[in-house]
Order: C-alpha cells, then structure tokens, then sequence
C-alpha cells in the first residue's frame, strides 16, 4: 500500500482512513500489508502492517555497514530491510540531493514544492516494488498514484486505486491542472477504483470519464474508541454547548454554521458556540461573528490534537458539520461515539449510510438552526439520537470495509488471470 | 346465510406546515393548507368520488340489498366540507338510500383513546354529534382509530353506550381462532366484538394489482366462491379497506371497480348477503370471550401500537400534548380548541416512528417529512407554540386541583347568586300582592261609614297611595 499520512502524524481525514482500513483488512486474516509513507515517525502501531517509509529507501548506492544503518534508523526500519531495498536499486539516482544513506528527504506534510515529492516518492516505489513481493498494489489518494503506476509497470500486478477526495471537489469545480491530471492519469491506469462514497463515485464516473463498472464504493468506517477516551469527563457548565470541528475552510462550510448559530441565539441564550480548527477562513469567521453581535457566546479554539479532540467532543451536547462538499467525514461518527448527536449536511458521504442523525442541506440556515435548538430544547429527542447513534456507530466497523476492499482484491487478480 | 361486511375508512388529517422554532410565539397558524387542499382534492377525483358512484350503483342493482359500513373521521369531513363539497352530498344520497351504516369513531383519528379517557369520551361525542348533524344517523357500531383495541378501551367504549365494537383479527391474539365470528369483550360482557379478516382485505387492496401473486388476476367469482367455501360455522366477514384504495392505491385501469359491482350479483348465487354490521351482529351470538390486555391495532405486521408509541420521541411528544388536556377543557378560546382536535390526528405520531425495517417501509412512504427527526422537530416546535397559548390562559402555576375547585366555587357563587335573586323578585311580588290586598280592604268598611271615617279612610288611602308610591320607588 502507498499512502501519505499515517497516525499519530496526521494532518486530516487520510491518514486516520488509511489507518482504520488497513487494521480492518488485516483482522480479516490472510493478509500480509506493507505499508509506504514519506516519512515515519517511528511512533506508528506496527502490529498489523509493515511500515516502510520512503525517506529510509535508498536510490543509490552507499557503502554502510548494519550497525551505521541500525544507529540512524533502526526505530523506523529494520536494517535488513534497509539492505534489501538496497540490492534493488534500478537506476542511479545520484544526480539527486540525497542523504547519507541515499535516501531522498521527504517532510511527510503538503509543502508547497508536494508535487517534486510526489516525483521522488514514484522513483523510491520503483525500489520498493522491486524488492517487496506482493499481490495487488493499492494508492491512497492521488499523492501516490505515480508510486502506483510505478509499482504497477515494475511488478505486472493489479493496481487499485483509493480515491479519498477528489480535485474536483476540494476546488469546488476548478481544478488544478496538473493535479486533475495525475488522478486521472491514476484512475486509467488502475485495474480498480475505490471511492469512500457514492458522491465520490459519481463524481469520478461523471467528472473524470471513467467506467461505471470500474469505480466501487467502499464506505469509511471508525476506530472504536479507547476506554481513556470514552471516559474522559464533561467539564462543568450550565449552558448547552453547540461545536463545529475541523478545517476552517469554505469546503466545509463554517460560515452557514456561523448565520445558524446567529439565529438561535436570537431565541435562546443560554447556548454557546464553538468553532474548533484552524485553517484560511479562521480570521474571517471572527469578523462575521462579531459582525451578527454573538462574539460573546461564539468561542474559537484553534486547531485541537489528539485527546483534546475527544475532549471537546466530550464538552459538546451537538456537534455540526455543515460540509460543503465532504467525500466522506468521519468526525460525526467519532462525536457521535462519544455520544454526541450529529447534524450534518446531505452533500456528506457519510450521510449516505448514516441514520440516527439530523440531516439537511448546506446552505439551509433555518432547518440547521431549527435542528440545533430542537437537540437542545427537546431532551427526548437529544438522548433518542445519542443511544441510537452509539448502536449505529458499532456497526460499521472497518473490519466490514476491509472484506469489502479484499473482496475487490480477489475479484481484481482473478480477473488479470 | 353468510353475511359480509364492507367497512370504508375516510380519514385525512390537518398536515402541519413547515414551523421554525423562530415561529414559536409568532405564528400561530400551523397546518399546510395547500398539501391538504391538493391531496383531498386528488383524492377526492380519483377514488371517493367514483367509488361513491360505484356504490351507489351497486345500491341501485341489487335492489337496496348490497349493504356496508362508512367509517369517516371528523376531520376529513372538515376537509371535504371546505374543499370537495360534493362529496358530502354524495354520502348524503348514500346515507338515504338506508343501505350505508355510519360507525363511531373519534374525532380527528386521535390516539386519545390510549392516552386520556375523558378526551377520549369528549372526542367520540363529538365525532357523533358531526355524523347525526350531516347524515341524520347515531352511530350504533364503534371502530377505534386503526381499530387500537383491549381491555380497558373495551370498558370505556362499552360505558358510552356502545354495544358493539369493531378491531383488528389480528392472529397473536387470536390464535387459532377465525376472525369470522361474533366475539365477547371479557372486560364488558355486553360488548360484542367484530373482527376484520386481514387476509381476505388484504387480498383485494394488496394483491389484486400484483401479477406475482398466486391466485392473479381476482375475479369477483373467485372471491366470493372463497367466502361461501368458509365453514359452515362462520358466519361473518368483516372486510376493512381504506376506501382510497379503490381508485387512488388500485387505479381504475386495475378494474377494481367492475370487480366490486359484479360482488352482489355472485354473492347472489352463492347465498352470502353483503350487510351492515348492525344487521349482521342482530342475528349473531357471541361464540367466545376475548381478552386482550395489551393494545392491539390494524398498522404493521406487529398488529400493535409501536407505530405511534414505539420510540422515546413518540412517547414524550404525546405527554407533552396529553399533559394539558384538563386545562384546555377548561378553555374558551374556540382556536385553541380546534388546534388542540387537530393537534391530537395520529398521524402526526405515526410520522415520527423510527422502524426501518421492511416492516417501517409504509411509514416513510406517507410522511411528508424527510426523517422521523424532522417530523419530531416539527411537531414539537407546533406544540411549543400551542403550549405557550394555552399558558396564557391557564397559567401553570395554577395546579389543576386548585384550579377545578376555584371554578366549582365560582359556579356555586353563581348558582346562588341567581336564585337569591328569583327570592327577591318574589318578595317583591308578593310585597306588591299584599298592598293591593290592604287597599281593597280598607275600601269596604269605609262604604258602611263614610263620614265617621272619611277622614280615617282618607288617612287610609293616603296611605295605601303612600305605600304603593314606596313600593313604585322601590320598583324602581
């Protein structure tokens, strides 16, 4: 598997994706997983997959010995993988700026120069490919698809492609060139698509040409909680608490949350707002919540990490996600396992197998402020949505997911035959 | 001889409108008048009409012999009333003809039944009293709202007067029982029960257009050969169908309605009689008791009533509304007592039932919400409004206890005030009587001496004037 983010070092919804479909795949039984990302931290769960991050694969020749090699990256890599990979450089790379071991650097992130590493990143798969057997190759997301492809001409195995989000839809309908070009590029190249929803499904088969029999849908799943997690307590307060978690961008719609929360503080006062997340329009939703005179209840917290998520979710009576366009979103089935009833938008992926919460278009201010003061005013249905949501959320589990993806597997390599 | 009975069910309710919790203390409007005009209507066209048309025919044909049962909520008949007059009309000629029985009902198809007695009773009157004013018929016979039927409705229906009850066949409670015969409530021993046959029902209104179906295409001889092929024992059979599903669920284009006309005519032949359930519980006894001590009803495979009551939002939505049933009772705002009818229709209920197994299908197939959530929201935000109204005239800081015996005083203050007042009209009265009486008197004996007592008889009558100037004043 070629991926780009990986838990705990995650920047958003791919990595804790990649991570929850790969456990459920591997708890499936019969599979061996290998799994590249850029740059491993060295504080990632292995148990069920082999992690092998690019950065630590060498594409020239350097004459080290095994405990050098132990002593630089031994917490990431086992040293023999190290010489392995090394017997199965395939060109010379030396023109490149590499390290001492000849390895090319990679951040792990999306700096601005993302595309020079997604070329570095397809150099190193061609060693990769070449030294680790495998059955199907699989590309999370269109930062690997060159990796893929790569992979693909050097082994003659199936490629399956896993489209978590689109250009299409992060630009809201004006792509970026270059990127549009390399998913498509990756999605005639693969043997098979696999989509996170059906809005994602239709937009590849509508917006990028591709055959209908080709593109699956997978849906996410989530990783049950830790114990730590669901008893974290609820910090004292009288007033309800109404929160909007994640990127502060016009993908996910915070400014309708914002005119929402405007109008049921009109009628009720005794609710707080909070905006959770970082992101390009952080500054611009401070100035429209002052504009509509609710600064003093409206509550910014910046980006949150790690259990403070779950805090805050713990904090919450009702969290919102009014998504413009979302290829799934997974935060309302994290609140809503911390029993946290969900309103979110119809344009979600996830609203496609989602019953036990309030859903409504994005841009429908009244039915979402309606929906807001109902979970607060009306207990009944707060606590219907609560114990039904948590039922719900324990049955759609990754290891479901993951039958599903090795399902396509098979049918993709019986298929080559 | 083999009686059938036909039973039609007419109910719409008042739909609410889209209502925003901002609209609470605003607007105090609540229903959707253009969804209720333009389904009625749509109805109407398609189904009540022809199928009264039908009935009527079949009325004329079998010389006054085909016979049925109409039952019709309160609040449809509003709805016609406003927006399809011509069909009241219609049930009108049906109701003259003597072949058309009108059953009992409650008003606005409520579950009060399960909820509040005393609505309950009020609601049944009411609905009667519509019946009796349009089509000049008490109601002998009492079907419950989806036929919600056990014990304890079994007493309350029985101590309204009411000698016969109809509900649902429904097979956990019956067993190995046939639904075509007379039963007993074990409850109220003079309560006779009727029950519907699903099976044959659903045969016409499910599987007469559903070429899947073993026995496709019915036939009316097919169908009545089945009925008269019944045991020699089972004399009733009670066919309940909304009668939407002739001409709206079952187009014409299926010919559901030659089917119907033909029914006489082989029942005819066949000996079965088509009546009234009057008529067919007359020559009956009751073969057996039944005990039913939790509610059963016609809706869902579960034939109970998880589809109004199953879920948290349904429950705390019908406390909420029940919990002021006493204190809008005591209301004289004619609004408030209209909204607080339509306010009750099951339907509202039956909208928030969260089942989504096949089972829930036909739930989210009629609601005009997109989820159970919204049609809970929405409700609620209605009622909030309707609570704060019904607030302003009963405050509830007032307790209901306190309350009742506050008005039972004033009443009796009242009552005596307006008979201390008859008592001082009649002391008046007789006040009056005896001045008259003294003038005459004294009148007499002055005769006999005139001088002697002229000047008496003038202090006497000065007097007399006197008294009756006082007695003038007083008067005025």
């Amino acid at each position: 598997m070629f991926g780009w983010e990986f838990p705990p070092h995650i920047l958003g919804g791919l990595g804790t994706a990649s991570y929850g479909l790969t456990k459920g795949m591997h708890a499936n039984g019969d599979m061996e997983i290998s799994f590249v990302i850029p740059k491993p931290w060295g504080d990632e769960e292995k148990g069920f997959a082999n992690i092998i991050g690019a950065c630590n694969t060498p594409v020239a020749w350097r004459d080290v010995n095994w405990d050098y090699v132990q002593g630089r990256i031994g917490n990431v890599m086992y040293p023999q993988m190290y010489f392995d990979l090394r017997d199965h450089i395939y060109a010379d790379f030396n023109y490149m700026r590499l390290n001492d071991l000849g390895c090319i650097e990679f951040s792990g992130r999306y700096p601005d120069n993302i595309l020079e590493e997604i070329n570095n990143y397809s150099i190193v798969a061609g060693v990769i490919a070449r030294t680790v057997p495998c059955d199907v190759i699989h590309s999370h997301d269109w930062l690997t698809y060159p990796a893929g492809i790569h992979a693909k001409n050097v082994t003659g195995k199936p490629l399956v492609i896993h489209v978590h989000a689109s250009e299409f839809d992060r630009s809201r309908g004006k792509p970026n060139p270059t990127v549009f070009g390399i998913e498509k590029d990756g999605m005639n190249n693969a043997d098979h698509i696999i989509t996170v929803s059906d809005l994602t499904r239709r937009t590849v088969i509508d917006k990028y040409g591709i055959d209908p029999a080709k593109v699956t849908t997978v849906h996410n799943a989530v990783i049950p909680l830790s114990d730590e997690l669901l008893n974290l307590k609820r910090r004292e307060g009288k007033d309800k608490v109404i929160t909007f978690l994640g990127r502060i961008t016009m993908q996910k719609g915070p400014e309708y949350f914002v005119e929402a929360a405007a109008k049921v503080l009109q009628k009720n006062k005794k609710v707080r707002f909070v905006m959770a997340g970082g992101g390009d329009m952080e500054a611009a939703m401070i100035r429209l919540a002052a504009k509509r005179n609710i600064a003093d209840r409206f509550h910014f917290t910046g980006f949150l990490r790690g259990k403070d998520v779950y805090q805050m979710f713990r904090d919450s009576d009702v969290y919102v996600m009014p998504s413009v366009s979302e290829p799934f979103g997974i935060s309302p089935l994290e609140a809503m396992e911390m029993g946290v009833p969900s309103i979110i938008s119809k344009q979600s992926g996830c609203a496609e197998i989602l019953d036990n919460v309030i859903k409504m278009d994005y841009w429908d201010i009244d039915a979402m402020a309606d929906a807001m003061h109902a979970l607060v005013s009306y207990p009944a249905l707060h606590s219907e949505l609560r114990d039904k949501g948590i039922e719900e959320i324990h049955q759609i589990t990754w290891e479901k997911a993951g039958k599903k993806v090795i399902d396509i597997y098979n049918q993709v390599i019986a298929s080559r035959r | 001889m083999k009686s059938v009975c036909f039973y039609f069910k007419i109910h719409q309710p008042y739909r609410l409108k889209r209502y925003r919790f901002f609209d609470i203390g605003n607007d105090h409007y609540y229903y959707d008048d253009f969804a209720d005009d333009e389904i009625i209507t749509r109805v109407a066209q398609n189904s009540y009409i022809p199928m009264a048309d039908t009935l009527l025919d079949m009325i004329q044909q079998s010389n006054r012999e085909f016979k049925f049962a109409i039952s019709i909520s309160g609040t449809a008949i509003e709805q016609l009333q406003m927006y399809v007059p011509e069909y009241i009309d219609k049930l009108r000629q049906l109701s003259e003809t003597g072949c058309v029985e009108f059953l009992s009902g409650t008003y606005s198809h409520s579950l009060a039944s399960l909820e509040d007695p005393e609505e309950f009773m009020r609601e049944v009157k009411a609905h009667d009293d519509l019946i009796y004013r349009l089509f000049g018929q008490k109601p002998k016979v009492f079907a419950n709202t989806e036929l919600i039927y056990d014990d304890e409705i079994a007493m309350m229906v029985a101590s309204m007067g009411f000698k016969t009850t109809l509900t649902d066949g429904a097979k956990h409670i019956l067993g190995w029982k046939s639904p075509n015969y007379v039963y007993r409530a074990c409850t109220a021993p003079d309560l006779k029960l009727l029950l519907t046959n699903d099976k044959l029902a659903d045969d016409i209104s499910m599987n007469f257009n559903n070429p899947e179906w073993d026995e496709y295409p019915l036939t009316a001889d097919k169908y009545v050969n089945w009925i008269a092929s019944l045991p020699e024992e089972e004399q009733v059979v009670n066919l309940l169908m909304s009668m939407d599903t002739f001409g709206s669920f079952l187009p014409a284009g299926t010919g559901i309605f030659e089917f119907m006309k033909a029914l006489p005519m082989f029942g005819k032949e066949k000996g079965i009689q088509f009546t009234t359930p009057s008529e067919a519980v007359a020559k009956l006894k009751p073969v057996d008791e039944l005990s039913i001590p939790y509610p059963i009803s016609g809706i869902d495979e579960a034939r109970d009533v998880s589809a109004w009551k199953g879920n948290e939002l349904q429950r705390e939505a019908l406390r909420k509304l029940y919990a002021v049933a006493e204190r809008v009772s005591l209301c004289q705002d004619r609004r408030l007592k209209q909204d607080w009818e339509y306010l009750q229709s099951s339907d509202h209920f039956y909208y928030m039932s969260t089942k989504n197994m096949a089972d829930g299908a036909s739930h989210a197939a009629f609601s005009p919400y997109d989820s159970p959530f919204a049609a809970f929201t929405n409700y609620m935000n209605v009622l909030a409004d309707f609570l704060v109204r019904v607030e302003e005239q009963y405050p509830e800081s007032i307790d209901n206890e306190e309350l009742n015996s506050l008005l039972l005083t004033i009443r009796n203050q009242a009552d005596e005030i307006t008979s201390l007042k008859k008592e001082v009209t009649s002391l008046r009265t007789d006040m009056e009587n005896r001045e008259e009486n003294l003038i005459e008197v004294e009148e007499k004996p002055a005769k006999k001496a005139p001088a002697k007592k002229t000047a008496a008889n003038k202090a006497a009558v000065k007097k007399a004037a006197a008294g009756k100037s006082a007695v003038a004043k007083e008067k005025k």
